[in-house]
């Protein structure tokens, strides 16, 4: 009768509830501050009213802008996720190429590995004043930020879960009959796709702390610029609904990716 | 090349081993020097694994490995498969030096990750085929892929896994997974089949069903096999010979400082009714199926 609380789990409606209970009593918790600082002084900027971040949303979301005509939040939104992506993506091949080369190839491995450790071990933000200086306070700068920032982490985590494919695979290949490339390409290459998403999932945080790093320093739009913009007129109620926007961007993106790995390498998700 | 190979094993061995060599392979100098170990020795370091080993092995033959653990049984099978190298001495096969590199002449079932979880169980056989027929990507299209499919389908059906072709490994129970990975071996026709304790993961009912599956195959394709095992009495079912492996000298205060070598190599006559009876079957078979073989190509030469 008396279970063990380790061995108590909760059923499906009572695992939903108290996921959501968290989020209620922050809200609750935010709502009844901002009440309390509005009953004070009805013009306090740094807890907004549920109302006036809806202005704001209205404002900055559904309203073109006056100076230029534009949606400034779907703006901000579109560039800040091609830079996102495009980065992303540059180090996901990089980490791909190169993690996979030096896991599969003895000769690769000794070669490239202790560069790419010394390189992951320079702080991003330190190189960012050399990439504005070399690449200008462009698109590029921005990309190649998220790529240096997160290429060494993909890369060392490419390598590591390709050396976790069990070396009876690789002999059995040879005693198939494959080559080097074809052991790469047949046997490694298809087991290390679904990892790499799982390594693009782990970097998510960190390029998007990137981002809106070089947005804050050197931009004229993005999510980071906007929010580092009217941080300038205490605008928390841009700030908060941007941030809420971001999140859940982000957690879209991950989503995206596990279903994007489910339903290609169902092999691969055998255990959950 | 060396025939008086006794000659330079150390007395001690001699009087261990009984009369080695099964009747059935006197006389044919070439059978019987398929595979020869001329004082074939391993050492890490100062641990010394195997030492000396000095015998041949006939095409054919069922070779059962038994021994403790550490015994070096394990260690003579990854030289024969070509990733380990010995320290000293040679491994022929076919009087040339063994290539130490994993090759298509050596085909190789281990315990377990034998097979490639992210490729079915029909495209787990073909990629031995389509390695052959590709250079780079390793990968067959069209009209080339569907006949290899097809011959994919034939190794199946030897190993009785057709009912499964378009199955992923981590579908199959413990034995089909072995069966596959026989699959794999045997569509390469290898000259040496090599076991590494093949069947230690599965049930024992189970295992009965694979070994008359390997004693067909054996049977059925001529194969010379290499069985590492820990189960003595599996052992002396499936094999026409066992080696114990042991070491001969012991110091106590020194346990690395002498390896193993071949303490006994026994002939196995005791399942032989059982062999006989399932190689008249496999033979049966056999005619059966080249007749069927017959209406497949006719039926492929009007596609």
């Amino acid at each position: 009768m008396s279970r063990r609380w380790v061995n108590a789990h909760p059923g499906r409606a009572l695992k939903v509830a108290l996921g959501l209970l968290p989020f209620a009593c922050l809200l609750l918790l935010y709502q009844v501050q901002s009440d309390a600082r509005k009953a004070e002084n009805p013009n306090d900027k740094l807890l907004p009213s549920f109302t006036e971040m809806q202005a704001a949303i209205d404002r900055m979301a559904f309203t073109p802008s006056k100076r230029t005509g534009e949606y400034l939040m779907w703006r901000d939104t579109s560039s800040s996720l091609t830079r996102l992506v495009t980065g992303i993506a540059i180090a996901a091949l990089l980490g791909l190429t190169f993690g996979l080369l030096a896991a599969a190839l003895p000769m690769a491995d000794a070669f490239s590995m202790p560069l790419v450790t010394a390189i992951s071990l320079i702080p991003p933000m330190a190189v960012l004043p050399i990439l504005f200086i070399v690449f200008g306070l462009g698109e590029l700068s921005k990309v190649v930020l998220i790529v240096v920032g997160i290429a060494p982490f993909i890369i060392r985590e490419i390598y590591l879960r390709t050396k976790e494919i069990p070396v009876e695979q690789l002999i059995k290949a040879q005693t198939l009959g494959a080559n080097s490339a074809q052991v790469v390409a047949r046997v490694l290459l298809p087991q290390v796709a679904p990892r790499l998403i799982g390594a693009v999932r782990l970097s998510l945080g960190a390029a998007w702390l990137f981002l809106i790093a070089a947005e804050a320093i050197a931009s004229t739009d993005g999510l980071g610029y906007r929010i580092f913009l009217v941080r300038r007129y205490l605008s928390m109620d841009v700030i908060l609904p941007y941030v809420v926007w971001i999140t859940l961007l982000a957690f879209l993106l991950d989503r995206g990716l596990i279903i994007l790995s489910r339903r290609f390498f169902p092999w691969y998700h055998t255990n959950d | 090349m060396t025939k008086a190979q006794t000659d330079v094993l150390p007395e001690s061995m001699l009087e261990a081993m009984p009369e080695a060599r099964p009747d059935a392979t006197q006389g044919q100098a070439d059978a019987a020097q398929f595979i020869e170990l001329d004082r074939l020795s391993k050492s890490y370091g100062d641990n010394h694994v195997l030492e000396e080993l000095s015998t041949s092995v006939a095409r054919n033959e069922f070779v059962t490995l038994v021994g403790t653990s550490g015994c070096g049984k394990s260690t003579f099978l990854k030289i024969l498969l070509g990733i380990e190298t010995s320290t000293s001495g040679q491994l022929r096969i076919e009087g040339v030096p063994v290539h130490p590199e994993p090759s298509p002449d050596r085909g190789i079932v281990f315990q377990r990750y034998s097979v490639f979880p992210h490729l079915n169980v029909r495209q787990n056989v073909a990629l031995g085929r389509e390695f052959d027929r590709t250079r780079i990507f390793g990968r067959q299209f069209g009209a080339a892929r569907r006949e290899t499919l097809a011959e994919a389908d034939h190794w199946l059906e030897a190993v009785g896994l057709i009912a499964s072709a378009e199955k992923y490994p981590h579908e199959l129970s413990g034995g089909m997974q072995q069966r596959l990975a026989l699959a794999q071996a045997l569509l390469k026709q290898p000259q040496v089949l090599l076991l590494d304790e093949p069947f230690g993961a599965l049930d024992p009912g189970i295992r009965k069903d694979m070994y008359e599956l390997v004693l067909r195959l054996w049977s059925g394709h001529k194969l010379t096999v290499f069985m590492v095992t820990h189960d003595l009495s599996e052992g002396f079912y499936l094999g026409t010979r066992l080696w114990v492996f042991d070491k001969i000298r012991h110091d106590p205060h020194a346990p690395q400082l002498y390896g193993s070598t071949i303490t006994y190599d026994l002939p196995v006559h005791v399942a032989d009714s059982e062999r006989q009876r399932i190689a008249d079957e496999v033979a049966e078979q056999q005619h059966e199926a080249g007749e069927v073989d017959e209406v497949g190509k006719e039926e492929h030469a009007h596609a």
